[in-house]
């Protein structure tokens, strides 16, 4: 958008009220444009977990916005993030979700580079003369840092670091990365899948506890009855925080906030076959951690613009258009842990997550809804205050009930400041 | 080759494909051994389904629960249920021990919900139990394995069982 005006006549400051979105963010093409640039152009955005570039030569490849890229890991260890273009004519130098490779070579003119962007070889160089100084044409680097195994890159060279960009999210994804129950935490696999709506709309849903027991109904219906209580957190003593920086915590379950504490409560009934299995190899201070582990975390921590870290999976969000975007709903297993309670992880995963999951159509469904409501109307607002009522300050940012749409406005509060910046 | 025997496989598979086609699910449940396997895997070529990442891997009770699930109308993303027409073809015995029976076939599944019309293609592959059933022989389930062709992309939701 080249004007800060839209066609209804509003900011795009105005656009966000502290209370109220205008339904445009979910429809309006041009903003969407200037999000790519404003947004996931201009701040940290999540790329990979550690644990998905293992060796040396393992790659990623994957989209900040629209743009392609490459997560990789060079021969000294180091993580580099580039652009997936040629430096000659443009095409990509890496096809292929995940892989392990000793160089990109262009399958166009044979151009390649080495795993850290430099430009190593050109076919046939005498027709440059000395036109072509390799040294100017690596791939295009962006700056990447890494908190917790989780790496991320940014187009901005002057942005903040990484850990201040975090802030207080730091210690909740220190949290949330104890379900590898004493082991490291290795992504385990992915289902990936597309829904025909705005990007946003799946970024509100990660701090929305209120769909919970409407939407997965029936996911409900399916889990055993000390699953379903636990569940049922709606009215519960849980909470939504936002943290700043359009983060937001949603804790839902606080008894499984810290994975490693409690470790004297009783097994719950679903894993008392697992712990049994395990304590074949382990001892039992060791099979209650990891049982406890298994079960997830009982928090979702947003972290704007594209990563959630949500109970027991890393979900990612890929803006495709306007009215399409990616999902990625990674699982999360114990790197040299035990395979019964890693395979309980990748079942639990299966059961919920997913395109033939018991949980994610159901969601799918309902934000596809929302974005085909959202062509009614002219000049209509979206709702996002709930639980305002009660929010309080906090030491870390503000906080209301679990149901809030705290973490939304906190979402959108960011959202404003990028985009009218 | 064994034509009768390839007729009896595909006669069954073919059923089976009926009745998903016509939600007679009581019925399809009931063509399963009590540890067979529903297994719809993510990298087609994957064959350690226990310890990798599925779209589904149903044992007994998860398929009775998908099952469930379809026909409680709790789910807004089966209400209204989608409607399917699956075709089955090019079968072939890839083994048979006597006992067991492994087949490979295609499947064309068109799938139309609200104003949507979509077409998955996929790899079938049977494990088949030989068994005497009220109408002579026939087979029980012990594996069905469901390599979607485009499996390793990012999907759309599929709310009904492929």
């Amino acid at each position: 958008m080249t004007s800060q005006t839209t066609s209804k006549g509003h900011t795009l400051a105005d656009l966000v009220q502290h209370d109220r979105v205008h339904t445009s963010l979910y429809t309006d093409p041009a903003i969407f444009e200037d999000e790519m640039e404003k947004v996931f152009a201009n701040t940290w955005v999540w790329v990979a977990h550690a644990s998905e570039i293992p060796e040396a030569g393992s790659y990623k490849t994957g989209y900040i916005g629209r743009q392609p890229v490459v997560t990789v890991r060079d021969r000294k260890q180091q993580v580099h993030v580039l652009l997936n273009r040629c430096r000659h004519r443009a095409a990509t130098v890496c096809e292929g979700h995940k892989g392990k490779t000793n160089s990109f070579v262009c399958p166009y003119h044979g151009w390649s580079y080495s795993l850290d962007g430099a430009l190593r070889g050109v076919p046939s160089p005498e027709s440059y003369g000395d036109l072509l100084d390799k040294a100017d044409y690596p791939l295009v680097k962006l700056r990447v840092e890494e908190y917790a195994g989780m790496i991320f890159a940014t187009f901005k060279d002057d942005i903040e670091p990484l850990v201040d960009f975090l802030g207080p999210a730091k210690k909740w994804m220190d949290l949330f990365m104890k379900q590898g129950g004493g082991f490291p935490i290795k992504v385990g696999g992915e289902h990936r899948f597309r829904f025909p709506g705005n990007w946003k709309i799946q970024l509100e849903n990660t701090t929305d506890a209120y769909h919970f027991p409407l939407v997965h109904k029936s996911f409900l219906s399916s889990v055993d009855k000390q699953t379903e209580e636990m569940l049922d957190f709606v009215e519960g003593p849980g909470f939504v925080e936002d943290l700043g920086n359009g983060h937001s915590v949603m804790v839902m379950i606080p008894d499984l906030v810290d994975l490693e504490a409690n470790l004297d409560a009783p097994i719950p009934e679903r894993f008392a076959a697992l712990a049994e299995e395990l304590r074949a190899d382990y001892p039992e201070d060791q099979v209650r951690r990891i049982v406890r582990a298994v079960g997830g975390s009982g928090f979702n921590l947003n972290i704007f613009p594209n990563i959630a870290c949500s109970m027991a999976f890393f979900r990612v969000l890929r803006p495709v258009s306007v009215t399409e975007t990616e999902i990625h709903h990674a699982v999360i297993t114990m790197d040299g842990g035990p395979e019964a309670g890693n395979r309980a992880r990748l079942r639990m995963h299966e059961h919920f997550q997913g395109p033939m999951g018991f949980g994610t159509p159901d969601d799918s469904e309902a934000w596809e809804r929302v974005q085909k409501g959202s062509n009614a109307g002219t000049d209509q607002w979206i709702l996002l205050n709930r639980g305002l009522a009660k929010e309080q300050e906090t030491a870390d940012g503000r906080r209301s009930d679990v149901s809030a749409e705290t973490g939304m406005r906190a979402a959108y509060r960011q959202w404003k400041k990028l985009m009218t910046a | 080759m064994n034509i009768e025997l390839l007729n009896q496989a595909s006669a069954f598979i073919c059923q089976e494909a009926d009745m998903l086609d016509h939600g007679e699910y009581a019925e399809w449940l009931a063509l399963w051994e009590d540890k067979g396997l529903y297994i719809v895997p993510i990298n087609p070529d994957e064959t350690d389904f226990a310890n990798t990442l599925n779209y589904a891997c149903d044992d007994a009770k998860m398929r009775n629960l998908r099952v469930a699930r379809l026909g409680s109308g709790e789910s807004i993303s089966t209400s209204p249920a989608p409607r399917t027409i699956r075709s089955v073809s090019r079968f072939r015995v890839l083994a048979d021990d006597g006992t067991t029976v492994t087949v490979r076939c295609a499947q064309n599944l068109r799938e139309f919900r609200k104003e949507i019309h979509k077409h998955y293609t996929a790899n079938l592959t049977y494990t088949l139990v030989r068994t005497v059933d009220a109408e002579g022989d026939s087979f029980r389930i012990q594996q069905k394995v469901v390599r979607l062709l485009n499996a390793s992309d990012a999907l759309q939701c599929i709310g009904y069982i492929p």
